[in-house]
């Protein structure tokens, strides 16, 4: 078995890594965030790291949709797949996400009705197939999914759909990342911004990060090369001390976004005051919920929620992983009671979770990362 | 379910215009090009496909440095492909 995949152009990326380490200061190391789980999972998948010279570290972000999902959302689902004559849709990654009683399949086996679907569309169609039964959507995702979902709800609006609702955990990226500049336990230099959530929301929500905190962000594509290109360009900030946005994904994200989805997404949803991140705790202004104006598509105001906070497993150390303090292997469960087969915790349950990037790929490159460590206790 | 992944438009619905038949992979499935309105795709254009809508327009050669990087990901993208096998938008 092959370690670390040699990718396409590894032999640009060593050009870019000798540019990236010549511009390092001696002495000082970096910390550049990953906001995102397609991003690390690119990272792990082919040892970016190790393209990388040693002073600059690359922290796991929280922008991980399943992994973010609280323990009383997933016993909320289940209370509503619960109800009579209910049949609940998901996505595939959300199966395994461990209830405080057990994920999706574990309530199946005990008679609910919960399939995965590819898109909410799919679930409009089981709707219409099947008009005795309620059907709900579970629908989890940042920016990048939270237009399907409000397109979804417009479609059965205008069909007049009347055995179809969503229950809706959609989150947003800008309060996450700002919980993250603001809490004391991370000095961060700069962001690798989320590819393609910025197809939807463009770069300028990002502004206030270099504006008010003084940290460059680059939005970045999903190729090894454009990860290595996006340190760079932090990098060439910070030697020239800017701190902007930049785009290193031009080739799909346009600067002001999707004005379309942002339009279908604010006509469907609007902010909660609050919500839960599991390990985060509550951020304030951080996911979406389904404006009065289409109540009845609400499975929030269909159903009552026992809305019963869960705290997390004791042995889960999933809120520092997300937060960027701890790396996966240092969670004391990490790789013995938690793998991917049997996660504890939600980043060892989506592949774009750090907990099961690292498992699946990292592994192979540990003998890099155990002497950055042992550096950073010496 | 956040993979992004390049799509081929085949054909527009006539019914339905804001549906469009793509092909992925080799897989041939119907999703929803409603989010690009502003500026519709045709047929022989590449989209990036999320949970069953087209987010974006790219080109041919990004569509093919997207795929290439897809299936060096293996299983995800596998399960994903599979997810849409069994999709039927309309
Ligand atoms: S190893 Fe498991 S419990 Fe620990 S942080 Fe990762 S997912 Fe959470």
């Amino acid at each position: 078995m092959r370690f670390v995949d040699e990718f396409r152009d590894a032999d640009k990326a060593r050009a870019l890594s000798a540019k990236i380490t010549s511009l390092c200061e001696p002495g000082r190391r970096y910390k550049f965030m990953e906001v995102c789980g397609g991003h690390t999972h690119t990272i792990y998948k082919h040892g970016l790291e190790d393209y990388l010279p040693e002073n600059i570290q690359l922290v796991h972000g929280p922008g991980c949709p399943v992994c973010v999902i609280p323990m009383g959302r997933v016993d909320d689902s289940i209370h509503i797949a619960r109800q009579p004559d209910v049949l609940m849709t998901s996505f595939g990654d959300m199966m395994r996400v461990p209830g405080s009683g057990g994920n999706f399949f574990d309530s199946n086996a005990e008679g609910t009705n919960i399939r995965m679907v590819y898109s909410p569309l799919d679930s409009l169609k089981i709707a219409r197939q099947n008009p005795d039964l309620r059907v709900v959507f579970m629908a989890i995702g940042f920016e990048t999914t939270t237009p399907s979902t409000a397109m979804t709800v417009l479609r059965a609006a205008q069909e007049g759909l009347t055995n179809f609702s969503v229950f809706c955990n959609h989150v947003t990226i800008i309060p996450a990342i700002k919980a993250i500049l603001d809490s004391p336990d991370l000095r961060l230099d700069g962001f690798i911004g989320p590819g393609h959530v910025s197809t939807v929301i463009g770069c300028r929500p990002y502004e206030f990060i270099s504006r008010d905190y003084g940290k460059p962000l680059v939005v970045a594509g999903f190729e090894p090369l454009d990860i290595l290109q996006s340190i760079y360009m932090l990098m060439l900030q910070l030697t020239q001390n800017r701190s902007e946005v930049e785009n290193q994904y031009t080739r799909v994200v346009p600067w002001n976004g999707n004005a379309v989805a942002l339009h279908a997404m604010s006509e469907v949803m609007e902010l909660r005051p609050y919500f839960e991140w599991r390990g985060l705790g509550f951020i304030t202004h951080s996911a979406m919920r389904i404006r009065e104006k289409y109540a009845s598509y609400d499975a929030e105001r269909i159903f009552s929620l026992p809305g019963v906070r869960v705290a997390d497993p004791k042995a889960c150390q999933c809120g520092e992983v997300l937060k960027g303090v701890l790396k996966p292997w240092e969670c004391k469960v990490f790789g013995t009671a938690c793998t991917p087969e049997t996660p504890i915790g939600t980043c060892m349950v989506s592949p774009e979770g750090a907990c099961a990037a690292y498992y699946n790929f990292g592994r192979f490159s540990r003998s890099r990362v155990r002497e950055a460590s042992l550096h950073e206790h010496a | 379910m956040c993979l992004g992944i390049p799509g081929e438009i085949i054909e527009i619905n006539r019914d339905q215009p804001d549906l469009a038949k793509v092909s992925v992979s080799g897989v041939k499935r119907t999703i929803n090009i409603g989010l690009l309105e502003d500026d519709p795709p045709l047929p022989g254009d590449w989209i990036l496909i999320h949970v069953g809508f087209a987010l974006s327009k790219i080109d041919e050669s990004e569509a093919q440095a997207v795929l290439d990087f897809l299936e060096g990901i293996g299983q995800s993208y596998e399960d994903e492909l599979a997810a849409l096998r069994d999709s039927s938008i309309e």
